[in-house]
């Protein structure tokens, strides 16, 4: 395996909540430029693996490493470690439930992260805000305020956020999962021309034909563990094992 | 029987009222600012992750939140010395039990402000590489006093009010002037009247700026 070119290593990966073991040694190389889409049942870990990529959920066993360096849960890292904060600049995320900042506007919310945390000036920073606006097509709600958006809305606009930090990976958590149906298209195209620019991605979802078609590898996973793995067109489209297909069934009928 | 009401005496001793307008609004003020560092220190102290931190912190809230005012005014200007062997005066006395005792009920104000914050929040900003500080400051603390200003405000009249416990330890506040007032005018209905339109006149307008600051703090909704 090519450890050194790989954007994000993970070896031997594990994370218990008391008792319960959700991730049961999982070993991934996510490769710049790729797409990778994760699926599996609901528990199988998906949503626990991609937020030990950023240290969301600190692992309790194995290692995550960021460009060959080794992630730590501290803020700073130390002698060649990366911190979350440093990891966080450079790999973003974008949630199920937007979490967009409710006291700030929407130009605020793009802003907060590269003012406060990049040390940009206000005026660079609104630049790019309204450059990222444009992209997700919503140069015309800077100034409202979250409350007054429709769920897609919020969703493009928690992605331009994540976009203003100039990450390197982005994770997206089942960010179409809290949407409703005729809201899900319009988030989904952001995502797929992200896919175009070359934009390195982890896509939890459940939107198969979604992942089938932007995902250049997708991971089937289950009680913790990667059960299946190849190309979107391998695992979706001509799935070996019976559980995958059992799976897939489900989004056919 | 018809009242002949008669301001005329009192209002000779008006200037002793406002006086007592004057030392109200000192300990108020003092004892809301004292109020708010110790509350701020009592509900960081109960959010920590020491137990031993939250035991003391919960101690005193509950000791103070669960006597009456009055007995901790009085406690602390009779008994205290007593047991301390040193002499207390009412100022000392008054100004530290109202503050403890604001601080107490703002404290968990406070903490419920800061725990009604979503914690997505703290991930989101967390997730753009903030800091814990810097999403205290920039994402959850603007969010908390939005949460928390009701309450505080309302706790914050009734400390007004709470001061005019003070005259039992002889300070010459609002209620104390007031019964000054009383002994030399032999007026009590028109001096008592007098005092209650000056609690008035003082927590109507406050009451009224609060509000105002809300439905500005609002227009996010």
């Amino acid at each position: 395996m090519t450890t050194t070119s790989a954007v994000i290593s993970v070896r031997g990966l594990g994370k218990s909540f008391g008792k319960l073991e959700v991730l049961k040694g999982i070993d991934l190389d996510l490769m710049p430029g790729e797409v990778l889409g994760v699926i599996g049942p609901s528990g199988s870990g998906k949503s626990t693996l991609i937020r030990c990529l950023n240290m969301m959920e600190v692992p309790t066993a194995g290692e995550v490493r960021f460009q060959g360096r080794p992630v730590t849960p501290k803020f700073r890292g130390r002698g060649g470690a990366i911190g979350t904060g440093e990891l966080r600049r450079k790999v973003g995320m974008v949630f199920q439930h937007f979490n967009l900042f409710p006291h700030l506007t929407v130009l605020g919310n793009i802003t907060a992260g590269p003012t406060k945390v990049l040390g940009e000036s206000r005026a660079e920073a609104e630049a790019h805000a309204m450059d990222l606006l444009g992209q997700v097509g919503l140069a015309d709600k800077a100034k409202a305020y979250p409350a007054h958006l429709s769920g897609g809305q919020k969703q493009r606009v928690a992605i331009a956020r994540s976009l203003a930090m100039r990450p390197e990976v982005l994770l997206l958590d089942e960010v179409t999962s809290a949407l409703d149906p005729e809201l899900v298209g319009e988030v989904l195209a952001v995502i797929r021309r992200l896919a175009d620019t070359g934009m390195t991605m982890v896509l939890v979802t459940h939107e198969m034909g979604f992942a089938a078609d932007v995902a250049s590898r997708v991971l089937f996973m289950e009680g913790g563990r990667i059960a299946e793995e190849g190309s979107a067109e391998q695992i979706l489209r001509n799935p070996t094992s019976e559980r995958l297909r059992s799976f897939l069934s489900r989004f056919h009928s | 029987m018809t009242y002949h009401w008669d301001f005329y005496t009192v209002m000779q001793s008006f200037d002793l009222m406002l006086w007592g307008v004057w030392i109200t609004f000192v300990y108020t003020l003092g004892s809301i600012l004292i109020g708010i560092v110790v509350g701020a220190a009592s509900c960081y102290a109960r959010l920590s992750r020491f137990w031993w931190l939250r035991l003391i912190s919960r101690s005193y809230q509950e000791l103070f939140r669960c006597t009456p005012l009055l007995v901790q005014i009085l406690w602390a200007y009779y008994a205290l010395p007593m047991l301390l062997g040193i002499s207390i005066s009412n100022t000392t006395a008054g100004l530290l039990t109202l503050s403890l005792y604001v601080g107490s009920f703002y404290a968990e104000i406070f903490r419920g402000g800061i725990l009604a914050v979503d914690k997505g929040q703290r991930e989101a900003s967390a997730a753009i590489g903030m800091s814990s500080v810097q999403s205290m400051r920039y994402i959850i603390m603007p969010q908390a006093i939005k949460n928390m200003l009701p309450a505080f405000i309302n706790q914050s009249v009734i400390q007004l009010k709470n001061t005019s416990l003070l005259y039992a330890i002889s300070i010459a506040e609002l209620t104390y002037m007031t019964s000054v007032v009383t002994s030399e005018s032999y007026r009590p209905l028109e001096a008592y009247s007098l005092a209650a339109v000056l609690y008035f006149a003082m927590l109507f307008p406050l009451t009224q700026i609060a509000d105002h600051f809300e439905r500005r703090m609002r227009r996010s909704d």
